[in-house]
């Protein structure tokens, strides 16, 4: 560590997360590495070390001989400052050298908000931000993760995607750029070369034309290159890398715990969500496989506590058979063994009672929707009843804490919906009343609403966001339904989310408002105290670009989309069927009723989906 | 209750006193040592550090009680295993088998290091050492009440300053840490207040020892 860097981390918050050296983390000596990669996290040093992901695939990347994967993360505001006033490059945790200096930039994006901070990151590591201004192999940008199935976004800046589960693809990605460097090839050779690994996507060699109301028209692909990229998955996660001796943050991070992953994919296919479409099909871990994991990985990290993570663990398969075996360990070594997502089912029931959990999250409900029938709509296979039965048995047991969750803005929804909310809120406090064992305490409803953001690879691609008046208009119609004292009623301003909206389904022009907004000063805007929408509005003004087109426009249904080269699994037919069904109110079965012929089986070769 | 002595130098400086704990609590887990846990609604694995240390500051003599949950280990053992789990920078120097009663420990002994970038200024020597040779220093201290005035040579039981390179002036000292309590920072806090034309670029600390009223190393 520089003299420098050693006299500014008394001055900034968490100066922890700056200095690696944590636990497990992996050094190498240069001496023996033939390719330098920084992975970068394009948030907080808290929030990356939270990712799954990424603990994957730093050590997917590890395990390579010769290869020596570092990590970045974005500074917080007080560093950034620091870092520009003394003209220090962004650095990687593990050697402390500077980014510009590696081989390879790598980034894993989860969410739209942090595009700003892709590009921040280049900027402060000195790095040329645009593609076609880095020549040579050095400082190769790639990126993947679920946002880049709709990378146009950040086409400018990134040579190539790695499209889906990571553990495959990105050794044979490395192995490929080794073999480059020795052999001393131009950027264009390589480029070319790895644009025929299945699952990569090169957006350099694709070119885009619009027509005169500024819808994208044409696509021209390179010769030799696919105008359809398909993304990748592991078919059996059994055999698949899963790192058990993961860095132990020295510094409390956002979730300071062993994360055990237990299937990937999800059975039931809510309309609005895109982890829910994207990530099919659905595949299984076995519980011994995942007992065994489990159990290293809390020998060696020293946690005291686990949590097995999925899009809808419920959902697991074995998930009885696993907790058998994993609850009598965890209390043997008094470990916290947390299970997300349950459902209100008896099962679950059951299973919350061993756990214990409700005595530490209390009860937590995502009905997403205020009628049944706009829960049709968005195929969000959660009755009244299951949510009245499952507050009934809690508040008789003595919780007298509901959390619940709602979306404003969805597809056909109308004022009766909104007014469904409070109806919905009112119905469990009348079962409070009911039920409650100690009436003296008190009850405590939370209520939020998100504004509804239409993302792609969902049956929602195609709608239109309301307008931000409107938004409100719902949040205050529906406040001013709450009578009761018992509720706390919370919802995010639009302007967040209708910023989310444009990055989620925009094209290529938005790299020109990405790199106009961050060179004002915009980054970390997923954290409140430093998002600026009037620096996104004055770069959209400058861009010439109106963010109403990609917003309450809606797309036509015969509109070439941005994202349309991205192959995700599921076909475009289905997802036009299941918009068809939403118009009617009509619910689609999950997976576990029969297959609705998503089209994401056939992403497997060796095993049947769900199996 | 068992105490072990041990050192936290390099990147570990940077670890907060907080996190310093949960890297100990998870350190003996890894180790097999299985801690006794707190009571009540959410038990904790106990451990106690003595005297919190502030981010950024090195040390050489942290204390850390603890208590296993019915092993019989070998002081010997538990400084190897928990020297292979702990991250580098923190490491176990010493184990005892009881500690004596911390409300006993009362002096410790530091380095204050005061770095000039353009070499140590002419006469800072000589002013630095007749500065702490006063009857008496008042510097501010941040308490809950606001900012107040602090007499700190009573808490000053002997001090040095010597030149420890062209760059750098030290303060060796040896200053109450416990009821009450001298941060060492406050001595360079006193230099900037009452010789600011020798105030340092930049300053820091680190603990070498401790000590009982009575100036006995204190373990
Ligand atoms: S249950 Fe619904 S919301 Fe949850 S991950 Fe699955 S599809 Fe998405
Ligand atoms: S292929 Fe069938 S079973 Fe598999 S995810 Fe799609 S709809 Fe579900």
């Amino acid at each position: 560590m520089t003299e420098l860097l050693q006299r500014l981390l008394p001055t900034v918050q968490k100066p922890a997360r700056y200095t690696g050296g944590e636990y497990n983390e992996i050094k190498k000596d240069p001496k023996d590495v033939r390719v330098r990669i920084a992975f970068c996290f394009p948030d907080t040093y808290e929030i990356g070390m939270s990712n799954v992901g990424m603990r994957i695939l730093y050590g997917v990347m590890n395990n390579m001989e010769g290869v020596w994967c570092e990590r970045v993360f974005a500074p917080w505001g007080d560093m950034e400052e620091a870092m520009r006033r003394e003209h220090i490059p962004l650095w990687a945790l593990e050697s402390q050298d500077p980014v510009k200096n590696f081989d390879m930039i790598a980034f894993t994006i989860g969410y739209e908000m942090c595009y700003s901070n892709i590009v921040n990151m280049l900027r402060l590591s000195g790095v040329p931000l645009h593609s076609n201004q880095r020549q040579g192999l050095k400082n190769m940008v790639f990126a993947g993760g679920v946002c880049a199935f709709n990378p146009e976004p950040l086409a400018d800046f990134v040579d190539f995607f790695a499209l889906g589960e990571g553990e495959e693809i990105t050794p044979e990605i490395i192995a490929l750029y080794d073999r480059a460097k020795t052999e001393n090839w131009s950027k264009d050779e390589f480029l070319l070369e790895v644009s025929k690994i299945s699952g990569v996507y090169v957006p350099s060699f694709h070119s885009h034309e619009y027509d005169g109301e500024g819808k994208l028209k044409a696509v021209t692909v390179r010769e030799g290159t696919p105008a359809v990229i398909t993304k990748r998955i592991v078919e059996d996660l059994d055999h698949a890398f899963w790192p058990t001796q993961m860095i132990v943050p020295s510094t409390e991070i956002v979730h300071d715990r062993a994360n055990l992953e237990v299937f990937r994919g999800c059975v039931r296919g809510c309309r609005f969500c895109q982890a829910g479409f994207s990530c099919r099909p659905v595949r299984r871990k076995s519980a011994d496989v995942l007992y065994r994991q489990a159990v290293e990985t809390l020998e060696d990290s020293g946690n005291n506590e686990i949590t097995l993570s999925s899009l809808s663990t419920s959902d697991y398969r074995e998930l009885k058979e696993l907790t058998d075996t994993l609850i009598p360990y965890c209390v043997g070594n008094k470990i916290n063994l947390s299970v997300p997502s349950l459902r209100a089912d008896n099962f679950s029931r059951e299973l919350m009672q061993r756990l214990q959990t409700l005595r530490k999250s209390g009860l937590t409900f995502a009905p997403e929707a205020g009628t049944q029938r706009l829960r049709d709509v968005i195929n969000k296979n959660l009755t009244e009843e299951e949510i009245l039965t499952t507050c009934a048995n809690a508040f008789s047991g003595g919780w007298n804490n509901v959390k619940l969750y709602f979306m404003l803005g969805l597809p056909t929804e109308t004022d009766e919906d909104v007014l469904g909310i409070a109806e919905l809120v009112y119905k469990v406090i009348k079962t409070w009343q009911a039920n409650a064992v100690n009436k003296k305490r008190g009850l405590r409803v939370h209520v939020a609403t998100a504004y509804f953001v239409p993302k792609p690879h969902t049956p929602f691609q195609w709608e239109k966001q309301i307008e931000p008046a409107e938004y409100l208009r719902r949040c205050k119609l529906l406040k001013d339904h709450f009578y009761s004292k018992s509720i706390e009623y919370n919802y995010h301003t639009p302007d967040l989310s209708r910023l989310e909206a444009v990055m989620a389904r925009g094209d290529r022009r938005l790299c020109a408002v990405i790199e106009e907004a961050t060179l004002h000063g915009a980054r970390l805007d997923g954290w409140d105290e430093y998002f600026r929408y009037d620096l996104w509005l004055d770069a959209f003004k400058t861009c010439g670009i109106d963010p109403d087109y990609y917003t309450v426009r809606g797309f036509d249904e015969d509109e070439r989309l941005p994202w349309d080269h991205i192959d995700v699994g599921c076909s475009k037919a289905f997802l036009l069927r299941e918009r068809q069904r939403a118009y009617e109110a009509q619910i689609t079965p999950d997976c576990r009723h029969g297959c609705a012929g998503c089209g994401a089986n056939q992403l497997l070769k060796e095993v049947p989906c769900d199996a | 209750m068992p105490r072990l002595l041990f050192e936290k130098t390099g990147n570990a400086i940077w670890i907060s006193h907080l996190d310093l704990m949960r890297l100990f609590q998870r350190s003996f887990k890894r180790s097999g040592l299985q801690l006794t846990h707190t009571q009540g609604f959410n038990p904790r694995p106990s451990v106690s550090i003595a005297l919190p240390l502030s981010v950024g500051v090195e040390s050489r003599c942290e204390l850390l009680d603890f208590d296993l949950d019915g092993q019989a280990v070998s002081r010997e053992e538990i400084k190897e295993r928990l020297n292979a789990a702990l991250v580098s920078g923190v490491r176990v120097l010493e184990v005892y088998e009881d500690g004596r009663k911390l409300k006993e420990l009362s002096l410790l002994k530091c380095i204050v290091a005061l770095e000039y970038d353009a070499g140590v200024p002419e006469g800072a020597l000589a002013a630095i050492m007749k500065l702490f040779a006063s009857a008496s220093l008042n510097v501010q201290k941040k308490g809950k009440n606001g900012v107040v005035e602090q007499d700190i040579i009573p808490m000053i039981r002997s001090i040095q300053a010597y030149k420890a390179d062209d760059h750098t002036i030290e303060l060796e000292a040896v200053v109450c840490c416990q009821n009450p309590t001298l941060n060492p920072a406050q001595l360079c806090g006193a230099i900037s207040r009452y010789l600011p034309q020798y105030q340092p670029d930049f300053s820091k600390c680190r603990r070498l020892e401790l000590y009982d009223g009575q100036g006995n190393i204190f373990r």
